[in-house]
């Protein structure tokens, strides 16, 4: 595997706890952007972005149309809106039809950063009680990237992690406290 | 570096193969048919391509390119997938509740209004528009023109007929965007499906347009895209945003959707910013 340039993170129904635990323990070291895709449903995200943000280095934010891509940043899709990575490493948004129920969607995310980065991405698929993201997951595996599972066992929700170790084989299947520290070990390898 | 340790230095593992086929698709697309799809967002287009291909059990894009020119019937099919068709009646409802606070009093101050409401899709917002239009007493001397690319999306705007399925979320939005009365005051129920009131289509002409090759067809007082240019790449933004200048007499207003911008485009000078946050601007007196 080549350099990581950028990790994606999908996560549904308990997921601002993962996401904030995974975030708390970014090191300030790692220069690399981190994509996230949460369902929330219309939900505004402004107060959970200003709190995530108290808890990281990095800057987190709103992703905008048309945005590079930078290190140090981790992106939100906006409620309501698919987020979609573009071959000359930019954010698009969509409001095209949802996908497994969800717009954002993390397959559309996943599947399309994939496309993109090829072997140089992490997909992590954390908590959630649907089916979103395992294919895309699948996708990122295909094209070379390293896949990251959140224990289905110690999950808030099991299912959505579940579902991607019944459709393919992750890299690595792991506890939330340690997938900071597990991207971190890829990242400098 | 001399030639030899270029060819050396390429990695042939790099070379995206099927970015090139997409590359020939679109322009095989536009030769034959005038269709041009080249300056949009590549990610959508790869997505509903693909899409295409698991359905129709085609290998590649080559495979799919060889059925586009050959044959019309899946051409038109290929039209339909590329297309834009997602919409709802008052999506954001904090936009249409601010277009009510601040467009609307100097809409008022016109003998006649125009507008022109670009990519319309199924006509969702234009139901939407015009219902807030005739709250205001305005619907009477307004002209709308509702142009899409798409002329079987155009069929349904036309028709004001949608299932019923999303109704509840409508009224919803409708309620939240400043709605005077009840949504179910403008259409009636029949067979799982709502008829929206004829009263509120009678000013509205349905039109086929292509933001991407036509022109400008009339000046307007308002120009109504939302959603639209979020699919297309900067350049083409910038062609759209021309057009849409164009069209828009002194001090007319342009809307568009909540995470689009005059940011960074050509255009940023040429307008005001009325609503920062909900993206209505008008454009500038020079």
């Amino acid at each position: 595997m080549k350099m990581t340039k950028l990790v994606v993170v999908g996560a549904s129904s308990g997921g601002i706890e993962a996401i904030s635990k995974f975030l708390s323990k970014l090191p300030v070291s790692l220069n690399i952007p981190v994509i996230i895709v949460l369902h929330i449903g219309n939900n505004k995200i402004s107060t959970l972005l200003s709190q995530l943000n108290n808890k990281t280095s990095f800057l987190v934010k709103e992703a905008e149309e048309k945005e590079t891509i930078n290190p140090k940043t981790v992106y939100f899709a906006p409620p309501n809106y698919h987020i979609q990575v573009e071959e000359n490493r930019t954010i698009s948004l969509s409001t095209d039809a949802k996908v497994n129920f969800s717009r954002p969607s993390i397959d559309v995310l996943f599947e399309t950063a994939a496309w993109v980065y090829k072997d140089e991405i992490i997909g992590i698929l954390l908590t959630g009680s649907n089916n979103d993201g395992s294919k895309g997951l699948l996708e990122i595996k295909k094209h070379g990237g390293k896949t990251i599972v959140e224990n289905p066992k110690t999950a808030f929700s099991k299912t959505m992690p579940y579902t991607a170790t019944t459709l393919f084989e992750p890299d690595y299947i792991i506890n939330i406290e340690d997938i900071a520290v597990k991207i971190t070990e890829l990242c400098i390898e | 570096m001399s030639n030899n340790e270029n060819i050396l230095a390429f990695n042939p593992e790099n070379f995206d193969t099927q970015n090139i086929e997409l590359d020939l698709l679109l322009q095989a697309v536009n030769l034959k048919y005038g269709y041009d799809f080249r300056n949009y967002n590549k990610a959508h287009l790869k997505r509903r391509i693909y899409q295409r291909l698991k359905l129709s059990g085609l290998n590649s894009i080559s495979e799919l390119q060889n059925k586009v020119l050959w044959d019309k019937e899946f051409y038109r099919i290929f039209l339909q997938d590329l297309s834009i068709n997602v919409t709802e009646m008052f999506r954001d409802p904090d936009f249409y509740m601010s277009f009510r606070k601040k467009v609307i009093s100097d809409l008022k101050t016109y003998a006649h209004i125009k507008v022109w409401h670009a990519g319309c899709s199924s006509g969702e917002e234009v139901y939407s528009l015009a219902i807030i239009l005739k709250e205001e007493n305005l619907l009477q001397r307004t002209q709308i023109y509702a142009t899409d690319i798409n002329k079987s999306v155009l069929e349904t705007a036309r028709q004001g007929i949608y299932s019923n399925k999303e109704i509840e979320l409508y009224s919803r939005n409708y309620l939240d965007s400043g709605g005077k009365g009840q949504l179910s005051d403008y259409y009636t129920s029949k067979y799982g499906a709502v008829l929206f009131d004829k009263s509120l289509s009678k000013n509205i002409v349905f039109a086929d347009h292509n933001l991407v090759t036509d022109g400008v067809f009339a000046e307007v007082n308002l120009v109504f895209c939302r959603n639209v240019l979020i699919y297309f790449d900067k350049f083409l933004q910038n062609k759209v945003l021309k057009l849409f200048s164009e069209s828009l007499s002194k001090r007319g207003f342009l809307c568009l959707g909540t995470k689009e911008s005059l940011k960074f485009t050509n255009f940023e000078d040429g307008f005001t910013v009325i609503d920062k946050k909900m993206k209505i601007y008008k454009k500038s007196q020079i």
